[in-house]
């Protein structure tokens, strides 16, 4: 395969930024890069060639997760930017990301992508768009050197802080438009599946999923709910509940396969009309604790303060097993006998 | 009714007076069914082809812009059904913007005048009005059935349209399938008239709002033809108890939500309506099931040949429990929340499984997902699945020696969809390229047809595929491939080649280029993201005038870069219905 052609980009000043407004899960992309001078695609240079002069770069949510992923959901069209962001990432200089697919290691290069039929636009493949591929090619630097960690690092990568390109005309779709996304860029349409199968494992299926984790706002409010033991975490929109006893009904029901579980299933109700909810029971029993935590990060009981005041600072819920709660579960009793 | 043909000139007489008389050649040929073998038919000779022209009531075109309905009805004068495709298949995640175009009015209003007879119309990913609805409704007094998988455009308006109008003595289908849709209520249910009772299939699993169960009850009572029934998630479980009394008769059942709290003589009741279905084949819907009311089926599963737990996040002791009731089970579609120990319990239970599609339960989740299916899953299948030959798997990791063993136990794939959900993944032990996972399938797998990719690929996979995989008619291809010389690689070697879809692979004109032969004997090729241009695109278009080469230019992308193409063959020319975002080359 051909060598690479040297890309003819902007310098490093930008690094600072971005290495400031990234969280990654292993050591920072740009260290790696720096590292990888022998490399012969350069990183480093690649992967400030992101946006247009002017645009910001991406502002962070507190709190919320960070970085490209690539196991995204699927975006709106109206979210112009982050589609373009996302295309461009994943699509653009695909002679970068191109170039680091062997990950082992042996770098391969594509040689000269599809472009020799037009090269004087050809020149279209090496532009500021491509700068998105390089967040790849930073991701796949940690997955070089973290065999294994691949998916999370792949999530973790933000895109870069932008740098005028003089030399290309400008390839980033819409990026004047508005400020990119922050928590996760997504990849349109991947992994492949149909929307209505995407609304089928939301609580609310005809709210999407598409809100940012954890963000308060006046039109929904997800929360993710993750059950000690269960393989799986689900959301749910506080805005939809209006008190502590709808919300744990409907936590009852979503998990009640996991508790029943734990019951033994004879799949008979034991009795006539389930007054009770087996969630309930099983608080009752200590065996799991409804958790939350808070704005500031701390783990809280649910059910100590007022709902309003729950669903504005509550970000992740959490049912746990009352043998981890230690010194919480006989509150946890109480507040269940109190709410029954 | 349907038209008679004129007789030939007197020259052509003579000639068939020697041969078959067409009326006997019709007859014959009306046991033809099969689209392909229909095509070759037309293909021997004149009057053959005038044959079959003439006995053909069913009709399918797989790209609506192949073909006008003009030319449609000229040639094929007695049609009774026709099926139609629109859109791209990539436009189901979200990669067609709205409003690109397959809508049936144009066709309806030629069928109006040249098929008033007509009978059935199924329609997948195309875009029908309430307008159309109605239009359709009172077009066509033999109206039958009515199948929409995946479109949109329509609201239930536009169903209660369908139903009120449509003569109801014939109205036998009625079949939605889709995500599209303006759900405005559920009260079309309730515009089948009273004396309404030819119905024989009836799914509205996909619509969200609640209908109105008193009407479902009594449209169902007096139904007695009804063979499908797939209720939507509302459908309580009690409610379909009440519904199953009815139905004995059932060949397919989706139930509604199957979680509802139930007092142990509703549970009982729910259980013997179960064991009256026994002519149940199919079997979905389920969502929300719990481990405490599945048992309540295990009645009805005696017959079970396809089972759809695609809505119910059931976990692996669940279906253990549940498929050793299912013997004759050829077709399962699951959650990956089955996980790995589940799929296990496929393997032990399900001899005769076909195909298996294991779908993701989060498939937009960020954060490391625990639990979901992994290569050692799939090998648990196929050790004990060894008929199997359509498999979807949709994992987050995958190796290279699995997929070997996978189809060491099951040389006799048709269909190959194996979606590793991570862009660009490796294998998950090796760390290395999956290029011998694919290739070793190709190699083994001769009748494969159908093939999707994934993971870290090089172009060597895509050697590979162009080598061996001779009988492969779609592939579908992702974040794959090193260079041009991947798809160049295909084009060349797969000669049945006839639905190509692309996306963000490093695929450029000369790619796009090299197949300007192929083009021609295929439906269509897609390419988005990656790096073809326009000029690449004008080019193809003026060498291969019988093309029609789209783009889809988006908001704000530059000139030269063809972010979105659709390549296909027509014999009906350019579109005249194209959107100002797609640019005929």
């Amino acid at each position: 395969m051909s060598r690479p052609l040297e890309h003819d980009y902007i310098g490093l000043s930008e690094v600072s930024s971005m290495e400031s407004s990234e969280k990654i899960s292993s050591a920072s992309s740009t260290v790696s890069t720096e590292e990888e001078k022998s490399n012969a695609l350069n990183l480093k240079e690649t992967e400030l060639r992101l946006g247009l002069p002017g645009s910001e770069s991406p502002e962070r949510k507190s709190g919320a997760g960070v970085g490209v992923s690539l196991l995204g959901r699927t975006v709106e069209d109206k979210n112009g930017y982050s589609l373009g962001v996302l295309k461009n990432f994943v699509s653009g200089a695909k002679r970068g990301f191109s170039d680091a697919i062997d990950v082992s290691g042996k770098w391969v290069f594509s040689g000269n992508g599809g472009s020799e039929v037009d090269m004087g636009k050809g020149a279209v493949l090496f532009s500021p768009r491509g700068v998105n591929g390089v967040k790849s090619l930073g991701v796949l630097e940690n997955a070089n050197q973290q065999p294994g960690s691949a998916a999370p690092a792949l999530k973790d990568v933000v895109p870069p802080s932008p740098k005028p390109v003089q030399d290309k005309k400008p390839q980033m779709p819409a990026a004047n438009d508005h400020v990119a996304p922050a928590a996760k860029a997504q990849v349109v349409g991947w992994p492949p599946i149909r929307s209505f199968r995407k609304n089928t494992m939301a609580v609310n299926p005809a709210k999407n999923n598409d809100d940012d984790e954890g963000k308060s706002g006046s039109a929904c409010l997800y929360v993710k709910v993750s059950m000690d033991g269960a393989p799986y975490l689900r959301k749910v929109d506080l805005k939809t509940y209006g008190s502590y006893k709808e919300l744990s009904a409907a936590l009852e029901k979503m998990f009640s396969c996991f508790t029943i579980g734990q019951c033994g299933s004879h799949g008979v109700p034991g009795r006539d009309g389930l007054s009770e909810s087996r969630l309930m029971d099983l608080l009752h029993g200590s065996e799991y604790v409804l958790t939350y935590e808070d704005k500031d990060g701390d783990w809280m009981l649910v059910g100590d303060v007022p709902w309003e005041m729950f669903t504005d600072s509550c970000r992740r819920l959490r049912i746990m097993k009352g043998s981890e709660a230690i010194g919480l579960a006989p509150r946890a009793m109480e507040k269940c006998k109190n709410r029954n | 009714m349907a038209s008679k043909r004129q007789k030939d000139s007197p020259e052509e007489e003579k000639k068939q007076a020697s041969s078959f008389p067409d009326e006997v050649l019709e007859c014959v040929l009306g046991f033809v069914k099969s689209h392909r073998d229909r095509s070759s038919v037309s293909l021997v000779c004149k009057d053959w082809y005038n044959a079959e022209r003439w006995s053909r009531t069913h009709v399918f075109i797989g790209n609506c812009y192949s073909v006008s309905p003009e030319i449609l009805v000229r040639r094929f004068p007695n049609i009774r059904s026709v099926t139609l495709k629109g859109k791209p298949r990539f436009s189901d995640f979200n990669l067609v913007p709205l409003n690109w175009g397959a809508d049936i009015h144009a066709w309806l209003v030629v069928f109006a005048s040249a098929y008033s007879f007509l009978e059935e119309l199924r329609l997948k990913r195309m875009t029908i009005t309430d307008e159309s609805l109605e239009f359709l409704a009172k077009s066509f007094p033999n109206f039958k059935a009515l199948s929409l998988v995946s479109c949109d455009g329509f609201s239930t308006d536009g169903l209660k349209a369908i139903v009120a109008h449509c003569n109801y003595r014939n109205l036998t289908e009625l079949d939605i399938l889709e995500n599209g849709i303006d759900d405005l209520g559920g009260s079309w249910l309730s515009c089948f008239p009273e004396n309404f009772t030819s119905l024989e299939v009836l799914n509205f699993a996909s619509l969200n709002s609640e209908v109105n169960f008193d009407a479902l009850e009594r449209l169902v009572a007096r139904c007695k033809s009804l063979k499908v029934l797939k209720v939507n998630k509302n459908v309580t479980l009690e409610q379909l108890q009440r519904l199953l009394v009815h139905t004995s008769q059932l060949t397919e059942l989706g139930t509604g939500s199957f979680s509802q709290e139930l007092t142990l003589r509703e549970y009982s009741e729910l259980e013997s309506a179960f064991s009256n279905c026994k002519n149940l084949y199919t079997l979905s819907g389920l969502s929300e099931a719990t481990s405490l009311y599945l048992p309540a089926l295990y009645p009805a599963c005696v017959n079970l040949t396809f089972l759809n737990l695609s809505d119910a996040a059931l976990q692996s002791a669940e279906l253990a429990k549940l498929l050793p009731h299912c013997p004759h089970l050829r077709r399962l579609w699951v959650l990956d929340t089955v996980e790995d120990k589940g799929l296990e319990a496929v393997g032990s239970s399900c001899p005769l499984l076909e195909e298996l599609r294991v779908f993701p339960a989060e498939p937009f989740e960020q954060d490391v997902v625990i639990g979901g299916v992994t290569e050692s899953g799939f090998v648990a299948v196929s050790q004990g699945c060894r008929k199997l030959h359509y498999v979807l798997y949709f994992c987050r990791r995958m190796t290279n020696s699995a997929v070997a063993a996978v189809v060491k136990n099951c040389p006799d794939f048709t269909h190959f969809r194996l979606c590793i959900m991570n862009p660009w993944e490796p294998d998950y032990l090796t760390k290395e390229p999956m290029d011998e996972a694919f290739g070793v399938v190709v190699k083994t797998c001769t009748k494969l047809q159908r093939l999707a990719v994934s993971g870290l690929l090089t172009d060597l996979t895509f050697e590979y595929i162009g080598k061996y995989a001779k009988n492969l008619e779609t592939l579908s291809v992702a974040f794959a491939g090193s260079s041009d010389r991947g798809m160049q690689c295909v084009l060349a070697g797969c000669p049945k080649l006839r639905k190509l879809e692309i996306r963000d692979c490093p695929f450029g004109n000369a790619a796009l280029l090299s197949g300007l032969e192929r083009y021609e004997s295929m439906r269509s090729l897609w390419m988005s993201a990656c790096h073809v241009t326009m000029n690449g695109c004008r080019l193809l278009a003026r060498e291969m005038p019988r093309l029609n080469v789209e783009v889809i230019k988006e908001d704000g992308s530059d000139d030269t870069h063809a972010e979105k193409v659709y390549v296909y063959r027509s014999v009906a020319g350019p579109r005249r219905d194209a959107p100002p975002f797609v640019l005929t080359l």
